[in-house]
């Protein structure tokens, strides 16, 4: 039976654990709401992985993990574009640059991060093709899925923890009435700046992570670490506070009155 | 006939329905189902999946509902239409049961942010002696000193008299500093 179906149903994680088991070779396409990303595996092997739109040249990897500069960077792009990656890698081996390792590590660092990346998607389609292989001009690794399995499970875990804590991100956010809280005393990240800086009852959490860029397990996260350390609170949506209908708590508008039910409650359950 | 209603709500088990069977005057309303899950099924046979209440009346002209909250997270679609014109809230915990503390936080935060009105926080199961010393409780739970967090056995109705009392109190307290 074909391997596919949604990510709600069979999460990544387990689909790793299938295809380690089985050994499967192939790749696995993963259409998420924004992105595709398709991993390769060979003989139940991370092989490769790639994310659409996102260069996965072995020029561009090792710009990225700063093994070369700009300037190496883009000689390579100019006129070496053409060069299969497995041809530049030996280029570099050659030249002095880097070593076999080094390359090999680095390119190991990078799908492992796309594998990753993909433990935060909770929502899209899969499908295994049995006859996807990596492109020819790009180079393999053979990484054993073990550890991100294990890897896997602990982001869910904390995935699980962390919608606990915030379990809708449709809630807005507001500052600490608490005194004292001041936040120009507190060490904080760019990433937790930003999200700060859109901080507003009017706003969501989910606008504010996608006016941020970040996927619902980094907002929850941020959000999570500023709740923790008691610098904001969740509070309702201000608009929708405002738009929604009237509802009466006491059947009366007087004071004296709403004063009064209370008291008969009170001797009421006094007497129970 | 006036109604007012007070919301009773904590996690899965800890105690809400008892709690509403122990001073309503009906038997209590529940919507209580066999429990699918074998892990939620170690802790009781049955669950609350829409929510259940119960009523006291005050009068001739004044009841009080008391509604209970599913406490499993997948039924919390539930807890905003509960939470619309109550007078309080109370937020059931299960003293003996530590992995619920964290939930329970999660949830009073959830209900306070729907509707700020006055809530009390309810050690159940304090008879136990397993049950977590109440101090211990407000530390984990991080509840201000200003909240309420009160001694409650569910199955005995002076202690939920007391906890619903204690909550009443709060009420008219607030009423009193608003108009300050």
């Amino acid at each position: 039976m074909a391997l596919r179906g949604n990510l709600r149903d069979f999460t990544i994680t387990q689909l790793l654990n299938l295809i380690n088991l089985a050994h499967k070779t192939g790749a696995l396409i993963v259409e998420g709401p924004n992105q595709t990303a398709r991993v390769a595996f060979r003989d139940g092997k991370l092989a490769y992985a790639q994310v659409d739109h996102e260069d996965s040249s072995l020029a561009a990897v090792l710009h990225k993990a700063k093994k070369l500069n700009s300037g190496q960077y883009r000689s390579i792009q100019q006129r070496a574009a053409h060069i299969p990656d497995k041809e530049l890698g030996l280029l570099l081996i050659n030249a002095g640059y880097l070593s076999q390792d080094e390359i090999l590590v680095n390119l190991q660092q990078h799908y492992t991060e796309i594998v990753q990346r993909l433990f935060t998607w909770v929502e899209g389609f899969f499908h295994f093709d049995i006859d996807s292989l990596p492109p020819d001009e790009r180079i393999c690794v053979r990484m054993d899925l073990e550890n991100l399995i294990i890897q896997g499970s602990r982001q869910m875990r904390e995935w699980e923890q962390l919608q606990d804590e915030i379990p809708s991100l449709d809630m807005s956010l507001k500052f600490a009435d608490r005194p004292g809280a001041n936040l120009h005393n507190v060490n904080l990240s760019v990433e937790e700046w930003r999200v700060v800086s859109y901080i507003n009852p009017r706003n969501t959490i989910r606008q504010i992570a996608s006016a941020t860029k970040l996927n619902d397990l980094e907002i929850r996260r941020i959000v999570y670490g500023l709740l923790q350390a008691g610098l904001i609170e969740i509070t309702r949506l201000e608009s929708v506070a405002t738009q929604a209908p009237n509802v009466r708590v006491f059947p009366t508008e007087d004071k004296e009155e709403q004063k009064s039910l209370i008291n008969r409650l009170i001797n009421r359950i006094r007497s129970l | 006939m006036q109604t007012v209603k007070m919301v009773v709500t904590g996690p899965f088990s800890a105690g809400k329905t008892e709690f509403i069977r122990s001073v309503s005057e009906i038997d209590v309303v529940s919507t209580e189902r066999k429990i699918s899950s074998a892990s939620e099924r170690t802790m009781k046979e049955a669950t609350t999946v829409a929510m259940d209440f119960g009523r006291i009346t005050v009068d001739e002209d004044l009841v009080l509902y008391l509604f209970g909250t599913p406490g499993q997270r997948r039924f919390d679609f539930m807890w905003e239409i509960l939470s619309e014109g109550m007078l309080g809230f109370i937020v059931m915990v299960d003293s003996t049961r530590p992995e619920t503390f964290r939930e329970a936080r999660s949830i009073l935060a959830t209900f306070h942010a729907y509707a700020p009105t006055p809530y009390v926080v309810a050690a159940n199961k304090q008879d136990m002696k397993e049950a977590w010393d109440i101090d211990d409780m407000r530390h984990v739970l991080r509840l201000d000193s200003n909240i309420k967090l009160l001694s409650c056995i569910a199955h005995d109705r002076a202690s939920v008299k007391a906890i619903l009392l204690e909550l009443l109190y709060s009420i008219l307290s607030n009423m009193e500093n608003g108009e300050k």
